[in-house]
C-alpha cells in the first residue's frame, strides 16, 4: 500500500549529507597522513620517499627499510586498528546502553583485564622482568598475560551479559553491573598487589601501561581480524542503533528486536576490547571521548557516527604514538598518556564551543 | 475488516492479568478511541497488539493476516507504532522520519525511500523543519514529526499511545485533527489511547471504554451515556450536546474538598 505521494526530496538535506561524507572523507585523509608519519617520525627520521620505497618493497639505504617495515609498520597497524576497534566499541556501548559514558571503563572490561594481567604476573609466574638496553621493562610471558586479560575481560562481559539477561536488558541494568563489576576487579587488583614484591608490582603496573610498541605481526593480524568483523557487525546494525536512539519502544515499533540487538552490541564491543587490551594493554579514552568528539561534529546517525568515530580514534591513537615516540626520543612513552593529552583538549574546545554557541 | 483483535488476555511476568477478554474489529478509514482510568490496560493493549508484548491468548489480524506470528519487521510493514515517550539526539527531522523506513531497507535508502520522506514531510507540513534537529522543536513539532515516521512505514493500521498526553491544547486538537485526516485519506485504521473523553468524542469513530482491563462498554461518539463514564471513571458526568456533538463535563462539587487538621498537642 502507497499511501504517500513523491516528494521531492530537498536539496539542503542532500548537501547536509554530502557535508558529512566529506568530514569522513577528510578523516581518511587524516588517517592517511598520520600514518605516513607515524612510519616517518621517531628516534630517526626516515625521510618519505623512503618509507613508500620501502613499503613497496623496494631498496632503502641503510636501515631504513628494517625500520619501516618491521619496526614502525606493525606499530602503526596496531595504532589503527586498536583506535579504530576502540573507538567503534564506545560508540555502539554508548548507543545500545543509551548511555553518553559507555565505555569500556564503564563496563568494567578494562579493570577485569588488568586484574587478570596482574593475576597471570603474581599467581602464572609471567612476571619476570627483563631490563632492556633502553631500561624499559616487559612482561616476560607476555602471551600468557594477554590471554589471561582477555579471559578476565570476557568473563566480565558475559557476566554483564548475564545479568542484563537474568533482570532485563535494560540500559541501567547493564551499567550498574558494570560498574559493580569494575569496582570488584580493581579491588581484586589491589589485592595482589598489596602482596605482591616489588618485581612483581612493576610488571603489574607496567603492563597497565596501554602501548602500541608491544604489537609484532602476530598481533596485528589477531586485531586486523577482529577489528574487521566487529565493525562490519556494528555497521549491519547501524539503522538499530539508530531506532533505539528514538527510544526502546519506537525501536520496538520499527522491528527491532532491542534486547537481542543490545546483547549482541555489548557481546561484540566486549570481544574487540578484550583482545585489543589484552595485547596493548589498557588504552583508556579513545572508546569514551572519540564518539562524543564525532557526534558534536556530525550529528547521532550511526551511517555517518561509526565510520567517523573508527577514522577519529585511528588518528587519535595513530598521532599518540608518534608523539610518543618523539617528545623524549629515544624513550618511548606509553601511548596511553598522549591519548588523554591530545583528546581531552579537543574534547573540552568543542563541549565549550557547543555550550557558547547554544 | 482492517484490524481484528480477539479475545486478547495479557498477563504480565508475576502472574497478574492486565487485560481479559478484550475484542474489537475497526474498519478502513475508522479511528479508536481506548479510554479509561489510569491502569486500566490502556498502554498494554496497544503493546499486545503490536506485538511488543506477548498477550497469554488472543488473536491480532490486519487484513486477515494473523500478525502476532510474523517476524517484528513483517509486523512493523503493518502496524506503525507512536509510543507514549520519544528521545530527542541530534538528528535532523528529515534523518528522524527517514528512520521510519527501516523496516523496508536493506542496506541503505533508496531514492523512492528519501522521496517517500520527502512526500510524508510536505503532507505533515514539516518541510520547512526538515534541516532542524529535534531538540529544537516544540512538542507539537515533535508529535507530528514521530506520526510522519509511523507514516512513512506505510502501515495499514496506526497505533498511538496517547499522542496529545504532552500537548497543550492547540496543539491537541491539530493533532488529533491531522491523525483523522490521514487516516481517512489514506483508507488506514487508527487506535488511539486518550485520557481526554471529549477529545475522543471529536476525533473518533468508536469509543472503547476500559476498566480493570476488561472492555466494560464498546459505543459510538453519539451513543455515549453519562452512566458509562461515571461507572468506569467513578466520578459523576453530564453528557450534553454542544454545537452537534456530545461533550462529557464532570459535576463538579460545591463544597470545597475538606482536609482534617490535625490540632497541634502542648506539652
Amino acid at each position: 500500500m502507497s499511501h504517500l505521494n513523491q516528494g521531492r526530496i530537498p536539496s539542503a538535506y542532500a548537501a547536509y549529507t554530502r557535508r558529512k561524507t566529506k568530514v569522513v572523507a577528510a578523516l581518511m585523509l587524516l588517517c592517511a597522513v598520520l600514518f605516513f608519519a607515524a612510519l616517518s617520525l621517531g628516534a630517526v627520521h626516515v625521510p618519505l620517499r623512503e618509507v613508500i620505497r620501502a613499503l613497496l618493497g623496494l631498496e632503502t639505504t641503510g636501515y631504513w627499510g628494517i625500520i619501516v617495515r618491521d619496526i614502525r609498520l606493525p606499530h602503526a597497524l596496531a595504532a589503527f586498528l586498536a583506535g579504530a576497534g576502540l573507538a567503534a566499541a564506545g560508540a555502539a556501548m554508548q548507543s545500545i546502553l543509551r548511555n553518553p559514558l559507555g565505555s569500556p571503563f564503564t563496563l568494567g572490561l578494562s579493570q577485569a583485564a588488568a586484574f587478570g594481567a596482574a593475576f597471570a604476573v603474581m599467581g602464572l609466574g609471567a612476571g619476570v622482568m627483563q631490563s632492556t638496553q633502553t631500561d624499559a621493562v616487559t612482561v616476560a610471558r607476555s602471551g600468557l598475560t594477554a590471554l589471561t586479560a582477555f579471559g578476565a575481560c570476557m568473563a566480565a562481559a558475559l557476566i554483564v551479559i548475564g545479568i542484563g539477561r537474568l533482570r532485563g536488558a535494560t540500559p541501567e541494568v547493564l551499567v550498574l553491573s558494570g560498574v559493580a563489576l569494575g569496582s570488584l576487579f580493581s579491588a581484586g587488583t589491589m589485592f595482589l598487589q598489596y602482596f605482591a614484591d616489588d618485581v612483581q608490582l612493576a610488571a603489574m603496573v607496567f603492563w597497565t601501561f596501554g602501548d602500541v610498541g608491544r604489537a609484532g605481526w602476530r598481533e596485528v593480524g589477531y586485531m586486523a581480524a577482529v577489528v574487521g568483523v566487529g565493525v562490519a557487525f556494528f555497521s549491519i546494525n547501524r539503522w538499530n542503533y539508530n531506532a533505539i536512539d528514538a527510544g526502546d519502544q519506537t525501536a520496538r515499533g520499527l522491528g527491532v528486536r532491542v534486547e537481542r540487538v543490545r546483547l549482541m552490541g555489548m557481546m561484540v564491543a566486549a570481544m574487540l576490547t578484550a583482545v585489543i587490551v589484552a595485547f596493548l594493554g589498557v588504552i583508556g579514552f579513545v572508546g569514551l571521548v572519540c564518539p562524543h568528539i564525532v557526534r558534536r561534529i556530525i550529528g547521532d546517525d550511526h551511517r555517518f557516527l561509526l565510520p567517523a568515530t573508527c577514522l577519529t580514534g585511528s588518528a587519535l591513537l595513530l598521532a599518540a604514538d608518534t608523539i610518543a615516540r618523539l617528545v623524549l626520543a629515544p624513550h618511548v612513552l606509553p601511548v596511553a598518556v598522549l591519548t588523554a593529552f591530545l583528546g581531552a583538549p579537543a574534547f573540552l574546545y568543542l563541549l565549550i564551543r557547543r555550550s557558547v554557541g547554544s | 475488516m482492517m484490524l481484528s483483535v480477539q479475545d486478547i488476555r495479557a498477563e504480565y511476568r508475576n502472574g497478574q492479568l492486565v487485560l481479559d477478554n478484550i475484542g474489537f474489529s475497526l474498519d478502513r478509514g475508522r479511528t479508536l478511541a481506548v479510554l479509561g482510568p489510569n491502569g486500566a490496560g490502556k498502554t498494554t493493549l496497544l503493546r499486545c497488539i503490536n506485538g511488543l508484548m506477548k498477550p497469554r491468548h488472543g488473536v491480532v489480524r490486519v487484513e486477515d493476516i494473523d500478525v502476532l506470528n510474523l517476524h517484528p519487521n513483517a509486523i512493523a510493514h503493518r502496524l506503525g507504532y507512536v509510543a507514549q515517550r520519544h528521545e530527542v539526539g541530534r538528528v535532523k527531522v528529515f534523518d528522524a522520519v527517514l528512520l521510519g523506513r527501516k523496516p523496508h531497507m536493506v542496506w541503505s535508502p533508496s531514492r523512492a525511500d528519501l522521496s517517500k520522506v520527502s512526500g510524508a514531510l510536505d503532507r505533515l507540513g514539516l518541510r520547512s523543519l526538515a534541516l532542524r534537529y529535534l531538540d529544537e522543536l516544540s512538542g507539537g513539532e515533535l508529535q507530528t514529526v514521530c506520526i510522519a515516521r509511523a507514516l512513512v512505514q506505510e502501515p495499514s493500521v496506526l497505533l498511538l499511545d496517547e499522542p496529545t498526553s504532552s500537548l497543550d491544547l492547540k496543539n491537541r486538537l491539530d493533532i488529533l485533527a491531522l491523525i483523522r485526516r490521514i487516516v481517512r485519506e489514506h483508507r488506514m485504521a487508527a487506535v488511539i489511547t486518550l485520557h481526554d473523553i471529549n477529545l475522543g468524542l471529536r476525533f473518533a469513530d468508536q469509543l472503547l471504554f476500559l476498566k480493570d482491563g476488561r472492555v466494560f462498554a464498546q459505543v459510538e461518539p453519539d451513543a455515549l451515556k453519562a452512566e458509562t463514564v461515571a461507572a468506569v471513571y467513578g466520578v459523576a458526568v453530564d453528557v450534553v450536546r454542544h454545537d452537534g456533538q456530545k461533550v462529557v463535563i464532570p459535576r463538579i462539587s460545591v463544597e470545597p474538598p475538606t482536609f482534617k487538621q490535625k490540632n497541634k498537642e502542648t506539652p
